[in-house]
């Protein structure tokens, strides 16, 4: 009963707050409100016993890319949300998106499995430790996917300097 | 019943932690108005209480009579709530921290990453102190400090790796424990590169001298909590001296070998095995507390841009090169 309780209380914790996130005019506190979300989506991995993906989610999400987001708000001094032309104003356009993205959800949740697959057991898990599994696995097992990411997010990264640096130039 | 007086047990043990480490910020700060006085040719406080004794509380109960002042733009929510997340996040991660054997209150796997979890949180209440005072001074210093933790998190995880891959684990207990066969007792000697990288961030991290850019008073007035008067700046003062408790701790545990002793030293002098480990862990604490103010009487502030380029180009390759030797070393020739 009680994880029932928990599970519902955070299910219904990350939706509300997910809706005051981007329903906030003052972007300011969106970003606070969005943290908040993180911090509950931190909490659902701890309760489900994987402490180092909990804490990697605060590192990460809260610690980093939410500060970042947080840092850009306030260098360009957006108090008020402005009013700038939208590229498309029809809603038809904004369900659209929704219902394509219902529809991805809906079409891969056969592919959820509630047991776990293969040798990742939860008994194994407990033995070895869940940092060491994750290790482990990523870098034996997915090393490729995991190196073919590292590459995505390094791309960005070249190209963001080479246009600051062209920008020094002139 | 059984549960209950686990939970009672715990709550008891919370309380005692935050009391004694409220009680030992209060005197840090009296020790650091002496040992900087000493340095600069002064006494220090001496007038309130034997030797100046009392001073402390002084100084809190004349911060908690003070006038609370909120400016008029601000925004008023965050203004209140900003004080709240800095100390929020700092005292928890003092529920990680293994005073002596078996002596934390969360004996957590990931300990080491909780608290630069919370650390990370941290930076949140002082980027929103410095945004919703709504003042162009504290507004930069929040900037400043900002960019400067992010920076400096980096290089400081990075060179942790270092000893939680001699330790192989990442919880605290683990890490104290595998110190005990080392040269000397503590990582500080194998992981000597990493240990440098991680103080010079401690110093960084936690704002203090010569990394005090976001407090700097001939640029910025008081940085991000300008606006702050009476009990939130006390807030942020506490707040900042807990997590120097915080970082003191971590180098003591994770580098001066915390509450155990060195092997060769428990062999030859067994009878240093009854003193309790929470002795050594604060003898090893306040050392490192002694090295802040020592470095804060000794070194003028750094330049914004110098701190940068410090972090980024200088801390961050010499901590991932430091990463990669020692992963290398374990790999091949341990």
């Amino acid at each position: 009963m009680l994880p029932e309780i928990f599970f519902s209380y955070f299910a219904c914790a990350i939706l509300g707050l997910a809706l005051l996130t981007v329903t906030r005019r003052n972007l300011v506190h969106s970003v606070l409100w969005m943290l908040l979300l993180f911090l509950h989506i931190a909490c659902l991995y701890l309760f489900l016993n994987a402490e180092f993906l909990a804490v990697i989610q605060v590192i990460v999400y809260a610690g980093a890319i939410l500060v970042l987001f947080l840092f850009l708000v306030m260098l360009l001094n957006l108090r008020e949300e402005h009013e700038a032309r939208r590229f498309v104003h029809a809603w038809q356009g904004r369900v659209a998106v929704c219902l394509l993205i219902l529809t991805v959800v809906v079409v891969s949740l056969h592919k959820v499995s509630v047991q776990p697959t293969g040798g990742y057991t939860i008994d194994f898990i407990n033995q070895t430790g869940h940092t060491k599994v994750l290790g482990t696995a990523l870098f034996n097992q997915y090393v490729l996917p995991f190196l073919m990411t590292a590459l995505v997010l390094f791309v960005p990264m070249v190209a963001a300097i080479v246009i600051a640096m062209k920008e020094r130039k002139r | 019943m059984e549960l209950l007086l686990t939970i009672g047990k715990s709550v008891l043990f919370v309380a005692v932690v935050f009391a004694v480490t409220l009680l030992h910020v209060a005197y840090a700060t009296y020790f650091e108005r002496k040992v900087i006085g000493r340095m600069q040719g002064r006494i220090g406080p001496v007038e309130v209480g034997f030797r100046g004794l009392l001073q402390p509380f002084a100084d809190m109960v004349k911060s908690l009579f003070k006038e609370d002042i909120i400016p008029n733009e601000a925004d008023r929510p965050l203004f209140f709530l900003a004080p709240v997340i800095v100390v929020a996040s700092v005292m928890t991660s003092l529920a990680v921290i293994p005073f002596f054997n078996n002596g934390s209150i969360a004996n957590l796997n990931v300990g080491v990453l909780f608290i630069f979890a919370m650390a990370s949180l941290a930076v949140y209440g002082i980027i929103v102190a410095g945004w919703s005072s709504n003042s162009k001074y504290a507004f930069l210093g929040g900037v400043r400090s900002a960019a400067q933790v992010i920076s400096y998190e980096i290089a400081m995880g990075i060179s942790l790796a270092g000893v939680f891959l001699m330790a192989g684990s990442l919880n605290l207990s683990d890490i104290v424990l595998a110190q005990r066969e080392q040269p000397m007792g503590m990582f500080a000697v194998v992981q000597v590169v990493g240990f440098v990288v991680f103080v010079i961030s401690a110093f960084a991290e936690t704002n203090r001298t010569p990394f005090d850019l976001p407090e700097a008073e001939t640029e910025l007035v008081a940085g991000y909590l300008t606006e702050y008067s009476g009990f939130r700046y006390a807030l942020f003062f506490l707040a900042e001296y807990i997590s120097m408790y915080i970082m003191a701790a971590l180098v003591a545990l994770c580098y001066l070998g915390g509450w155990a002793l060195p092997g060769f030293l428990t062999r030859a002098l067994p009878f240093l095995e009854l003193v309790p480990g929470i002795v050594w862990f604060l003898l090893k604490v306040y050392a490192f507390m002694f090295f802040y103010f020592w470095v804060r009487a000794t070194l003028p502030r750094y330049r914004f841009d110098q701190l940068m380029a410090i972090g980024w180009k200088i801390l961050i390759p010499v901590a991932v090169l430091n990463m990669v030797i020692t992963a290398g070393v374990k790999r091949w020739l341990m």
